[in-house]
């Protein structure tokens, strides 16, 4: 199990680092997205992984996983929505203002500002 | 405390000009007067201790870790100088109250001034080492703002850049040798650094720590070959001129070479470096400014003058060098305070400060001409002025110190500095004052009112009665402040007129008689001066200055060539490879922790993830494809939550992914349909590589962490979630108690995201992008329909079940999986759906509560349950709670921390909401109409059709 964590981990990050290498902004978006999965279940795994042992006392329950991660993690969730959909709007705002999509500034070697 | 109080009222007091000048500036003056007098006031309340020879101080610890406390301690040189500031301080805020003109922002002057006032007393009442450089480098900041204040003028803006430049890089150099200083000692405190001599002169580190330290207080005190930037300086207004000049910023660095006298003095390395630097520097600048036809340029470079001189006496490393040095401290401020004032009233009443254009004014302007006559015949040294009895004191050292084994060198040199300086004292005198008449003034010359001059009459008061009675008047002042300097007992010495015939005499008689002749054989020798080439240290300074620029900008532009991709790529793989070889150089036990047993349903989850993510590699530029694929991903992750022990995290992770989507579908209406594919083949490769390395060390390092044993903090949040905090869901209860002051923070954040989205939207709107929006093809023929019936149908039916379940799921937060943030995320999405189904225009229109208002509310509700805390007397966010029974419901819990939980539904909810809202105001941008009908369905039809446009 440990083995298919790691390796999902493993794979998430790197596409997510292959998809903000792009040059245009929708991969950017969705790299950076795949990037928070990825550090998500990371941050959550360093708690170990454990089977039918929530953090929620009940009758039945004989011992917990470490809750502390899972609290972090909640909150790292909800936090990157809030940068997802502020990249979205900065990558719609771009595109509207300047009429393209990509992230790079073009060269300007005729214009250079000379001080 | 009164010390730290001294310091800091120059500091308060700095926000009262800025209000009272709205009363006037007789309002503002009186202000910042009555500051500084009350500061001078508690100054002089400690002056019977000082005077017993007793050290005030005042400890308040800071970080005492880092040896940084805010001690200040007061002894006979901290007092003199603090006199000083504060005293000739209430004596320019009176000049200058007349001297600036009705357009001069006279606030902001007055506030600039107590900044400047507060940092240098800071400087001079630190112990702290740290402390003091502190100040030091706010004395730095605040001249900035002193000498540019006239900022219409380039002079004066670029006199204050030079200044700064010079005097900011010396005080980093400082800052460095004090560091070491204090690590030689084990003390930052001055006081401790003060009693270690020996240690300090042992040490190997005792030259460089000198040098930097000397940097630091040359540069401040325009010493040889950092003189320059004092006379670019003089751009200033002149009250500035005379307080920064004469008692103030350019004493500072001699205060530091008197500070450290005791410890750093008295070595071979000392008398070379600082005697031989003050003695150059002496020369030079009464050299310069003996051909300055600004009255201005002149008293500038006669300040370097005689600042080398008392680095010299300081230099010489004998107590009576440093007796002598601390009574000229005193005595050259007053009478170049008092001829600096005399040369602003000579500007403000004739409208030139040209010497060429001067002459005559003697009886023109007599009150002016008898302050200027008694203060530069003091700074020419001609007895009985109290500059006299300093430069014979001067003399008499250099007559018996010998100088790399000559006897005659430093005599000579002292001479013929003292010869200047007579000289262009009485060029100050003669070319101003004496002289005929004459006709061509730029303005007709007359005595100002008395506001004007009664500071500098004052001063040359003052120059007359130490003169006359200088043991009397600065008798014991000078001895305490000697007293400080030399850190022991005082040398046999006598304040007083007349030493009897001693070389000092004939030498200052050369002096004087040379000077004489100077003055007559003036215009020959300006010639000759005129024509003779020299180093313009301007012109070095800018070409210095320009070169680092451009330099700086050349290695950035390279550097940050705006192409976002290849910061990112650098990013990714220096972070790797930090990785890659903090694991490679250190040592690992094996991981020998007991896994988990496979079975076959996370293995399918597993392809499906692989697949997914994968597949997004190859489809990335097809957005719906790659949108949908990413849905795969978040949910196979959600499940694997569950699956893993995480219900909160499952339930999280599902609805952020279902708003996530939604959005970017939202966005991708403005978005190209396609995203193009122009990287080469051999940059995908490249970020092939790098991407691949970085996910091999990410996968192998939660690997290695998961298949080795640990210990962890949480046992405590187990143990105490029920007793504790009355919350049956461990992860609950952690958010909203244990680490509730966190969940605050994250609330906040989330809050300031969407209100960055809000503002984005807002300049979208007005930009050019409002109007591409204006100009929009609708897609809806593609289409079809506008609104699916079905899509409608549901998610007004869903609307209360899901908000029904929202409650649920926020109520049992604490006792099962849910609360606050899952409830505003399902509760969210319902809301989205409306505006997905029904058209923005719709779901805008029955709106009834304001986003912004929303998220406000949540975090002033969260800050309300931290600040009940604090009149429960427990600290900020502390939860209690207590189990309620009203019939005929079951016995419920209630907690404070619910009260928190709501604050963070409503952020969230407001949140999210308010970054779709602003998602739909682009949308409606694109002319987007209202519905006639509640839907734009029409049922009663047999054909549906879309309601026109």
């Amino acid at each position: 199990m440990e083995a298919l964590v790691a390796t999902a981990v493993g794979v998430m990050t790197a596409v997510g680092v292959f998809l903000i290498l792009r040059l245009r902004t929708f991969p950017v978006v969705l790299g950076t997205l795949l990037l928070s999965y990825a550090v998500n279940l990371f941050l959550f795994a360093t708690g170990r992984l454990y089977i039918d042992r929530a953090p929620i006392f009940t009758e039945a329950a004989r011992a917990y996983t470490d809750p502390l991660p899972q609290a972090l993690v909640l909150t790292a969730i909800v936090i990157s929505f809030g940068m997802t959909a502020v990249v979205v709007l900065l990558a719609l705002g771009a595109y509207l203002d300047t009429g393209t999509d990509r992230i790079d500034l073009a060269r300007q070697d005729d214009d250079e500002d000379v001080t | 405390m009164s010390l730290a109080l001294i310091a800091a009222l120059p500091f308060l007091g700095a926000l009262l000009p800025g209000l009272m000048i709205r009363g006037g500036r007789d309002a503002a003056a009186w202000v910042t007067g009555a500051v500084s007098a009350l500061a001078l006031l508690l100054l002089m309340t400690h002056a019977p201790a000082v005077f017993r020879g007793e050290i005030v101080q005042t400890r308040i610890d800071w970080l005492p870790t880092l040896g940084l406390n805010v001690t200040f301690f007061l002894d006979g040189l901290g007092f003199l100088f603090a006199g000083l500031i504060l005293g000739i301080g209430l004596l320019i805020i009176l000049y200058a109250r007349f001297y600036l003109s009705k357009d001069d922002p006279m606030g902001q002057f007055y506030a600039y001034l107590l900044l400047f006032q507060g940092a240098m007393v800071g400087i001079v009442l630190s112990d702290n080492v740290l402390l003091l450089l502190v100040f030091w480098e706010l004395t730095s900041l605040s001249s900035f703002l002193l000498i540019g204040y006239w900022k219409h003028l380039p002079e004066g803006r670029q006199g204050a850049r030079m200044a700064l430049a010079v005097t900011g890089m010396g005080g980093l150099a400082m800052i460095a040798g004090m560091l070491i200083l204090g690590d030689i000692v084990g003390s930052y405190d001055l006081t401790v650094i003060l009693q270690n001599r020996a240690i300090i002169q042992a040490s190997p580190l005792y030259l460089p720590a000198l040098l930097l330290i000397l940097l630091g207080a040359f540069t401040k005190s325009a010493q040889f070959p950092f003189h320059f930037w004092l006379p670019h300086a003089m751009a200033a207004p002149t009250p500035v001129s005379a307080y920064l000049h004469s008692a103030t910023m350019v004493k500072a660095g001699l205060f530091l070479m008197a500070r450290l006298w005791p410890v750093l003095s008295g070595t071979p390395e000392w008398f070379y470096i600082v005697a031989t630097t003050g003695l150059i520097t002496m020369l030079v600048g009464a050299k310069i400014a003996l051909f300055k036809d600004d009255l201005k340029a002149l008293l500038a470079f006669s300040t370097v003058s005689h600042l080398g001189l008392i680095t010299f006496l300081l230099g010489l490393g004998t107590r009576i060098g440093a007796v002598a040095a601390v009574f000229h401290i005193l005595n050259h401020a007053t009478f170049k305070a008092a001829l600096f004032m005399t040369a602003g009233i000579v500007d403000h009443s004739a409208h030139t400060r040209d010497i060429g254009r001067l002459g005559g004014l003697r009886s023109l302007m007599p009150v002016t001409f008898t302050i200027a006559l008694i203060a530069a015949l003091s700074m020419a040294g001609i007895p009985p002025l109290n500059g006299f009895l300093s430069k014979e004191m001067m003399l008499e050292e250099a007559a018996h110190t010998v100088w790399a084994g000559s006897a005659w060198f430093l005599p000579v040199l002292a001479t013929i500095g003292a010869l200047f300086s007579a000289a262009y004292s009485f060029r100050y005198i003669a070319h101003v004052f004496l002289g005929p008449k004459r006709t061509d003034y730029p303005h007709e010359p007359h005595d100002p009112g008395i506001g004007l001059w009664v500071a500098p009459a004052f001063l040359t008061v003052l120059v007359v009665l130490i003169g006359a009675f200088p043991a009397l008047i600065a008798g014991p002042l000078v001895a305490i402040t000697s007293g400080a300097v030399t850190g022991g007992a005082l040398p046999d010495y006598t304040l007083k007129l007349w030493h009897g015939v001693t070389p000092a005499l004939f030498m200052s008689l050369i002096a004087v008689v040379g000077g004489a002749a100077i003055l007559a054989l003036h215009r020959p020798l300006a010639r000759l001066w005129n024509i003779t080439p020299r180093p313009e240290a301007k012109a070095i300074f800018d070409a210095l200055v320009g070169g680092l620029a451009r330099a700086a900008l050349a290695f950035t532009d390279r550097l940050h060539n705006g192409a976002l991709s290849r910061y990112l790529a650098v990013m990714a793989l220096v972070t790797t490879l930090a990785g890659f070889a903090a694991f490679f150089s250190g040592t690992h036990a094996p991981g020998l922790r007991v896994t988990l047993p496979l079975s076959p349903v996370p293995v399918l989850g597993w392809i499906l993830l692989m697949a997914a993510s994968l597949a997004l590699v190859v489809y990335y530029h097809q957005r719906l494809l790659a949108l949908v694929l990413v849905g795969v991903v978040g949910l196979i992750v959600s499940i694997g939550f569950v699956y893993l022990s995480a219900p909160d995290l499952a339930l999280t992770q599902i609805s952020v992914e279902v708003v996530s989507v939604l959005l970017m579908l939202l966005a991708l209406n403005f978005l190209p349909r396609d995203t193009a594919r122009d990287s080469p083949p051999l940059r995908r490769l490249r970020d092939l590589v790098i991407a691949g390395a970085a996910g091999l060390g990410t996968g192998s390092l939660i690997y290695a962490i998961m298949t080795r044993d640990f210990s962890t903090i949480s046992d405590f949040h187990v143990a105490n979630a029920l007793p504790g905090a009355g919350g049956h869901n461990i992860v609950n209860v952690i958010i909203v108690d244990f680490r509730a002051f966190d969940t605050y923070g994250e609330i906040i954040v989330l809050g300031i995201a969407a209100l960055v989205i809000y503002a984005l939207t807002e300049a979208l709107l007005g930009g050019p992008a409002g109007r591409r929006l204006a100009e929009w093809k609708r897609a809806e023929a593609v289409a079809g329909d506008r609104h699916p019936l079905l899509l409608v149908v549901v998610g007004r039916l869903m609307l209360p079940i899901v908000l029904v379940v929202g409650i649920d799921l926020f109520l049992r937060g604490h006792n099962a999986p849910g609360g606050g943030f899952i409830a505003g995320l399902v509760v969210a999405i319902a809301l989205l759906l409306q505006y997905m189904a029904s058209g923005f225009a719709w779901a805008e229109q029955r709106r009834r509560y304001n986003y912004h208002g929303m998220i406000g509310f949540g975090i002033l509700l969260a800050t309300l349950t931290g600040l009940g805390s604090w009149i429960a007397g427990v600290p900020f966010l502390t939860s209690s709670f207590g189990y309620f029974r009203i019939p005929p419901f079951e016995k419920f819990e209630l907690a404070t921390a619910m009260i928190l939980d709501l604050g963070v539904f409503l952020t969230v909810v407001g949140a999210v909401m308010l970054a779709l809202w602003s998602l739909s105001r682009l949308a409606r941008r694109t002319g987007e109409t209202l519905n006639t009908e509640p839907m734009d369905v029409r049922l009663t039809k047999p054909q549906p059709e879309p309601e026109g446009e």
